[in-house]
C-alpha cells in the first residue's frame, strides 16, 4: 500500500533533521574540552547556538538548490550535449515571482526570529533569577585584565572566579586602546574602550573551566591575553574569596604601576614573586583603592590614601551609583 | 644616527633597515624575523633594479614613457592598473602564505615574531583592498566600460591618468616600506586610539595613513570619471537600459565610490591631524572620541565592499550570457537589484560593530537591513543559473570561475546571513569566522571575477589568448586552494580563535591551521599557474593571435573592434538598436559595416601630469611618514604648481586624419576575409582567429 505523500515528506524530514542532528553530535561528541559555544556553559550561549542552526537550517532553503542544480545545469546544457537550446529565452514570470519571493519570505522569517533574539540575548540585558547578581568590574589593561569585585572588596588577575546558577552583572571599561571582553563558552562578547563603560550580563549553569579572553587586536602581547574563567559552587566561592581575603596583596600603587605597564598577567605575577590562595595560578589582591574603576574610566587621580582602611560598604555604594549612571 | 632632530632624513635612521635589529640583537627570533624581511626588501629591491635593467638592455625607456606613462588612453591606462594589481597581487598572497605557514606552526610559538605578524596581516588586508582589489577594477572597468558603451575615452582623460599616478604613489610607499620599515601593525582598519601617537608613535601608522589617502583620492577621481563618462558618452541609441550589465556594475560601483571613498578620505585626514599637529579628534582623551573613526571608517567601508562585487557581478554576467550563448537572464531585475545593493549598501554600516554597547534595538535594525541585501544578491545567483539554464554551456576558464564562483559565494552568502545576526555575532565577531567570511565572498567572488575578467578580455587588450591549460590548472587550484585554505577558517572562528592572533595555546586548533596552511600552499601554486601562463602565453603569442577581435563569439560592442584596439576604439560611433548590440549585428549577418566616409578624429595628446603627480604623491608621503618636511613641502609645491600650469596648457588634442582610419580599417576588412570562421568547438584552441561562424550559421549547435 502506498503512504499518503506528507507521511513521506515527514520522513524525509524526519531523516534530514536527524542527519544535521547526527553530523553536529560527532563533531561535538567526544569534545567535552571543545572551547567555544557549540560546547556551552550557560543559557546564553546555549541559545545563540541554537540560533545559529536555526539560521543555518532557513538559509539553506535558499543555499541548497544553488549547490545543487549549478553542476547539474552545467551538465545538462553542456556545449557537447543534446539538451533543449534556446537562446533567446530570458525572462519567466513564474521563475521570477518564486526567485524573489522564496529569498523575501526566508528573509521574513529570520528577520523576526532575529529581532526576538537580539532583544532576549541583549548583553545588556540583566539576567532573570531570584538571586542578587554578583557584581564584577572589569578593567582592560594593555595585555591583561583586572577583575575586581565590589561587594567583596577583592581583585583578581589571570583568573575569573564565577559562582554557578547565580546571574554576574559586569561593569566594563579600559585603561589602554580598545579590546573585547569575551567568555565563549558562557555567552556575547562586549568592546570596552577608555572613558566609555559598556556592560555585560552573563551566568554559568555548570562547574568548569572556560577560556576567557581579549579578541580584538591590541599590540604584541595580544595573543598572550587570555585568563580562566573557573565556575563553581557558591559555597566553594565564598571560601575562594574569603582565602584571597586574606592570602591576596594590596593593590597599592607599586601593584598599579605592573599593571600599567606592556606585560602579561604572568609577568605581574612574577613581579609581585607571588605565592596566591587556591586556585592558583592568579594574582589575588586583598584590598583595592575606593573607586579605582571610576577613576580609570573617568581619568580621574585614584585615592591611594584610603586604601589602609578602606572599608567595603561605603565603595560599594559609591561604585553602585557610578554604574547606575553610567548605564541611563 | 640621531633621532627626530636631522633635518634632512627626518626620523629615518639606520633602525629601518630590515636586518639592523638582528645585527643590534641576535637572537634566534630576530634572526628569523630579520632574514624574512630583509629577503622580501630584498626582492623589491632587486626587482626595481631588475626591471631598469631590462628595460635599459632593450632600450625600452622612450617607449615606455611615450606609450604608456604620459599615455591618456583609457585602454593603457586600465592596463597599467592591473599591471599594479597582479603584482601587488603577488606580494599580497605570499605575505599571506607566510601567515597561513606562522599559525600552523603557531601552537605556543610559530616562527614569526608577533610585531612581525601583525605588520603581515596589516600589508596583506591594505594591499589586497586598496592596491589589489581597488586597481584591479578600475583597470577593468577603464578598459571595458568605453567600449562597451561605443566611446573613444573617458570624460576626462588627463584626471585618469592623475588616478593612476595617485594609485601607483600608494603603492610605491607600500613597497618602500618594505625596505625602511616598519609598516602599521593597527589592521587594514587602523583603528584609535591604537593608531594614535601614545600607543604607536613610530613611522608605520603614517604609512599606512598616507597609503590609503592616495588610494582613496584616486578611486574618487576615477568614481567621477566613470560616472560622468556613462551619463554623457554613450553611443547614439544606447540607452542605459541597452547598456551591458558591466556597464550597469561600473555605474553603481562609480556612484559608491563618490559617495563612499570621501569618508575615509576624511578619517585617515583626521587621524593624521592626531598624529601630526596635536589634535584630539579620535583620543580617549580631551574631547576626543574614537567611536566617530568607527563610524567613518564604516561609512566607507560597507559601501567599499559592494564597490568590489559588483564589477565582479557586471563580469560575470558578460561570462555566464558569451559561454551560454544565450540572453542574460532577468536583464531588467538584474539592473534593478545591482541598484538595490548600491542603495542598501549605505544603510548597514553599523554591523561591523554589534558588539561596542548600543542598544539592541539599534542592532536589531541593522542586522534586518544587512539580511535584505542578502534578497538581491540572491536574485542575482539564481538569474546566472538561469542563463545557463537551456543554453549551450563552454566551460571555457572564465567559465570555470564562474561556476566556482556560483557555488562558493552561496555559501558565503549563508555566513553572511550569520554573521548578520546580532545575537550570534556577539559570538564569532573578530574571530576567524568572519576572516573566513570576507575571505570567502572576496576571493569567489572579486578575485575570481576579476580572474575571468582578465581571461576574457586579455585577447581584447593585446591580441592574443591566454594559454587555456595554465589557465584551468590556476582556476581549479584557485578553488581547491580557497576551499582548504578557509572552510577550516569558519570551524576555529566557531571554536573561539581569534583573528590577528599570532600563536595560540589550544591544541584543539592545530589540525584546522595545518588544513588551511596546506590550502595557502594551493593557492600560492595557484598564483604560480597564473605567472606560467602569461609567460606561456606570451612565448606563443603568434599561434594565440585573435587579430579578428572576436573570440569568444561576444555579445557586446568591445567585440566590434580589431584586438588589440586601436587608440580611437571605433572609426566611426556605432549606432544601437538593442541589447547585445554587436550579437544582434552578427545575426543580421552584417558585422563590423564600414561607414560610407571617415572623418578626422580628434584623440588628447599625451601629458606628464601623472606621472608628476605620482612621484610628488609618494615623496609628499615619503616625507610625512619620516618626517622629512623638507621633502614633503617641495613636493607638494612641484604638484601645485603642475596642476595650475596645466590649466595654462592650450594645445591639448591632436586629429587623426580621414586617410589613415580608413588605412587600417581596410586593412583589418581585408584580413578578416582571409580567416577561417571557427564554431565554438575551436574557441580555445589555435584555430581561433577571432572570427566566430556566424550565429544563424550555427556557431553554436
Amino acid at each position: 500500500m502506498n503512504s499518503p505523500p506528507s507521511l513521506y515528506r515527514r520522513a524525509a524530514f524526519r531523516w534530514l533533521l536527524s542527519l544535521v542532528a547526527v553530523s553536529a553530535f560527532t563533531l561535538l561528541s567526544g569534545c567535552d574540552r571543545l572551547p567555544g559555544f557549540l560546547n556551552p556553559g550557560g543559557p546564553i550561549a546555549h541559545a545563540q547556538r541554537e540560533h545559529l542552526g536555526f539560521v543555518i537550517l532557513m538559509v539553506m532553503i535558499v543555499v541548497l538548490p544553488v549547490l545543487v542544480l549549478t553542476p547539474w545545469l552545467v551538465w545538462r546544457y553542456r556545449y557537447s550535449g543534446q539538451a533543449s537550446y534556446r537562446p533567446r529565452w530570458s525572462f519567466s514570470k513564474l521563475i521570477d515571482v518564486l526567485i524573489w519571493g522564496v529569498p523575501v519570505i526566508v528573509v521574513g522569517v529570520l528577520s523576526v526570529v532575529l529581532w526576538q533574539k537580539t532583544i532576549a540575548l541583549d548583553p545588556y540585558k540583566p539576567i532573570e533569577s531570584d538571586k542578587t547578581p554578583l557584581e564584577v568590574q572589569v578593567i582592560g589593561f594593555d595585555w591583561k585584565w583586572l577583575f575586581i569585585y565590589p561587594d567583596q572588596g577583592v581583585a583578581t588577575l589571570g583568573r575569573l572566579i564565577l559562582p554557578t546558577d547565580r546571574p554576574v552583572s559586569f561593569t566594563l571599561t579600559s585603561a589602554t586602546v580598545m579590546q573585547t571582553f569575551f567568555i565563549p563558552a558562557l555567552g556575547s562578547q562586549i568592546d570596552v574602550m577608555n572613558r566609555m563603560v559598556t556592560r555585560l550580563h552573563l551566568i554559568a549553569e555548570r562547574e568548569g573551566d572556560f577560556m576567557g579572553r581579549n579578541i580584538q587586536y591590541n599590540g604584541e602581547g595580544f595573543y598572550k591575553q587570555q585568563f580562566t574563567t573557573q565556575t563553581v559552587s557558591q559555597n566553594r566561592f565564598d571560601t575562594y574569596i574569603d582565602q584571597i581575603r586574606t592570602q591576596g596583596h594590596t593593590l597599592d600603587q607599586g601593584a598599579y604601576a605592573l599593571l600599567k605597564a606592556q606585560n602579561t598577567w604572568k609577568d605581574v605575577a612574577n613581579a609581585l614573586s607571588d605565592d596566591p590562595p587556591p586556585p592558583a595560578p592568579m594574582v589575588a589582591f586583598s584590598q583595592v583603592p575606593d573607586g579605582l574603576f571610576h577613576a580609570i574610566a573617568r581619568h580621574q587621580p585614584v585615592d591611594w590614601a584610603g586604601l589602609a582602611e578602606s572599608s567595603d560598604a561605603a565603595s560599594n555604594t559609591s561604585e553602585r551609583a557610578i554604574q547606575e549612571r553610567n548605564t541611563q | 644616527m640621531t633621532d627626530e632632530s636631522s633635518f634632512l632624513l627626518g626620523r629615518l635612521g639606520w633602525d629601518a633597515l630590515p636586518f639592523w635589529d638582528m645585527i643590534q640583537n641576535p637572537t634566534r627570533e630576530s634572526i628569523i624575523n630579520g632574514i624574512i624581511a630583509s629577503g622580501a626588501a630584498g626582492m623589491v629591491v632587486l626587482g626595481a633594479l631588475a626591471a631598469a635593467a631590462l628595460i635599459t638592455w632593450y632600450g625600452k625607456w622612450k617607449v615606455l614613457w611615450c606609450d604608456w606613462l604620459t599615455s591618456v588612453d583609457h585602454k593603457k591606462i586600465g592596463i597599467m592598473f592591473i599591471v599594479i594589481a597582479l603584482l601587488m597581487l603577488l606580494r599580497a598572497v605570499i605575505e599571506a602564505a607566510f601567515m597561513r605557514a606562522q599559525q600552523a606552526f603557531g601552537l605556543g610559538g610559530g616562527f614569526l615574531s608577533p610585531e612581525h605578524y601583525g605588520q603581515l596581516f596589516t600589508t596583506h588586508g591594505t594591499i589586497m583592498i586598496f592596491f589589489m582589489a581597488m586597481p584591479f577594477l578600475t583597470g577593468l572597468i577603464n578598459f571595458v566600460m568605453p567600449l562597451q558603451i561605443g566611446a573613444r575615452d573617458l570624460s576626462f582623460p588627463v584626471l585618469n591618468s592623475v588616478s593612476f599616478g595617485l594609485t601607483a604613489a600608494g603603492a610605491a610607499l607600500m613597497m618602500i616600506s618594505l625596505v625602511l620599515a616598519p609598516f602599521s601593525t593597527g589592521g587594514w582598519t587602523g583603528y584609535p586610539p591604537f593608531t594614535e601617537l601614545q600607543a604607536n608613535p613610530g613611522p608605520g601608522v603614517d604609512y599606512w595613513i598616507w597609503g590609503v589617502t592616495l588610494s582613496t583620492l584616486s578611486s574618487t577621481f576615477s568614481g567621477i570619471n566613470f560616472a560622468v563618462t556613462i551619463y554623457k558618452k554613450r553611443a547614439p541609441g544606447m540607452t542605459l537600459m541597452r547598456m551591458p550589465l558591466f556597464c550597469w556594475t561600473a555605474l553603481c560601483t562609480s556612484i559608491l565610490m563618490i559617495f563612499g571613498m570621501p569618508p575615509l578620505t576624511v578619517a585617515t585626514g583626521l587621524l593624521a591631524l592626531d598624529r601630526y599637529l596635536d589634535f584630539h579628534m579620535f583620543t580617549a582623551d580631551l574631547g576626543g572620541n574614537m567611536m566617530n573613526y568607527i563610524n567613518l571608517f564604516w561609512a566607507f567601508g560597507h559601501p567599499e565592499v559592494y564597490i568590489l562585487i559588483l564589477p565582479a557581478f557586471g563580469v560575470f554576467s558578460e561570462v555566464f550570457s558569451t559561454f551560454s550563448g544565450k540572453r542574460l537572464y532577468g536583464y531588467t531585475a538584474l539592473v534593478i537589484a545591482t541598484m538595490a545593493i548600491a542603495v542598501l549598501s549605505f544603510t548597514v554600516w553599523l554591523h561591523h560593530f554589534f558588539t561596542m554597547g548600543q542598544s539592541a534595538h539599534i542592532n536589531a535594525v541593522f542586522g534586518i537591513a544587512t539580511m535584505l541585501i542578502g534578497i538581491p544578491t540572491g536574485v542575482k545567483i539564481f538569474d546566472w543559473m538561469l542563463t545557463m539554464y537551456r543554453g549551450r554551456v563552454r566551460l571555457t576558464v572564465p567559465m570555470v570561475y564562474a561556476v566556482g564562483f556560483l557555488i562558493l559565494f552561496s555559501i558565503g552568502g549563508l555566513s553572511g546571513i550569520i554573521l548578520a545576526t546580532p545575537s550570534i555575532d556577539y559570538q564569532i565577531h573578530n574571530s576567524l569566522f568572519l576572516v573566513a567570511h570576507f575571505h570567502n565572498m572576496l576571493i569567489p567572488g572579486l578575485l575570481f571575477g576579476m580572474l575571468a575578467g582578465y581571461t576574457y578580455w586579455f585577447s581584447k587588450a593585446f591580441g592574443f589568448q591566454l594559454d587555456a591549460r595554465w589557465g584551468y590548472r590556476a582556476a581549479w587550484s584557485w578553488i581547491v586552494g580557497f576551499m582548504l585554505a578557509f572552510f577550516p577558517l569558519y570551524a576555529l572562528g566557531l571554536l573561539g580563535m581569534p583573528r590577528r592572533t599570532v600563536a595560540f595555546f589550544d591544541p584543539v586548533y592545530l589540525p584546522w591551521t595545518i588544513a588551511a596552511g596546506l590550502g595557502a600552499l594551493i593557492i600560492l601554486y595557484a598564483i604560480v599557474c597564473l605567472m606560467a601562463q602569461l609567460w606561456v602565453s606570451i612565448k606563443r603569442r603568434d599561434a594565440l593571435a585573435t587579430p579578428g577581435g572576436d573570440p569568444w563569439d561576444g555579445r557586446s560592442l568591445e567585440w566590434d573592434t580589431p584586438s588589440p584596439v586601436p587608440e580611437y576604439n571605433f572609426p566611426v560611433l556605432p549606432q544601437v538598436n538593442s541589447h547585445d548590440a554587436f550579437y544582434r549585428q552578427k545575426c543580421d549577418g552584417a558585422p563590423h559595416e564600414s561607414p560610407a566616409r571617415y572623418e578626422p578624429i580628434t584623440i588628447p595628446k599625451n601629458t606628464a601630469m601623472g606621472v608628476i603627480i605620482g612621484v610628488s604623491g609618494t615623496a609628499v608621503g615619503f616625507g610625512l611618514t619620516w618626517h622629512m618636511w623638507w621633502l614633503a613641502l617641495a613636493f607638494s609645491a612641484v604638484a601645485l604648481v603642475a596642476m595650475i600650469a596645466r590649466g595654462f596648457a592650450r594645445n591639448t588634442t591632436w586629429t587623426l586624419d580621414a586617410e589613415a582610419i580608413e588605412r587600417q580599417q581596410r586593412a583589418w576588412a581585408h584580413q578578416l576575409e582571409q580567416f577561417e570562421p571557427i564554431t565554438r568547438q575551436w574557441e580555445q584552441s589555435e584555430a581561433n582567429r577571432g572570427v566566430p561562424v556566424p550565429p544563424n550559421e550555427g556557431a553554436i549547435q
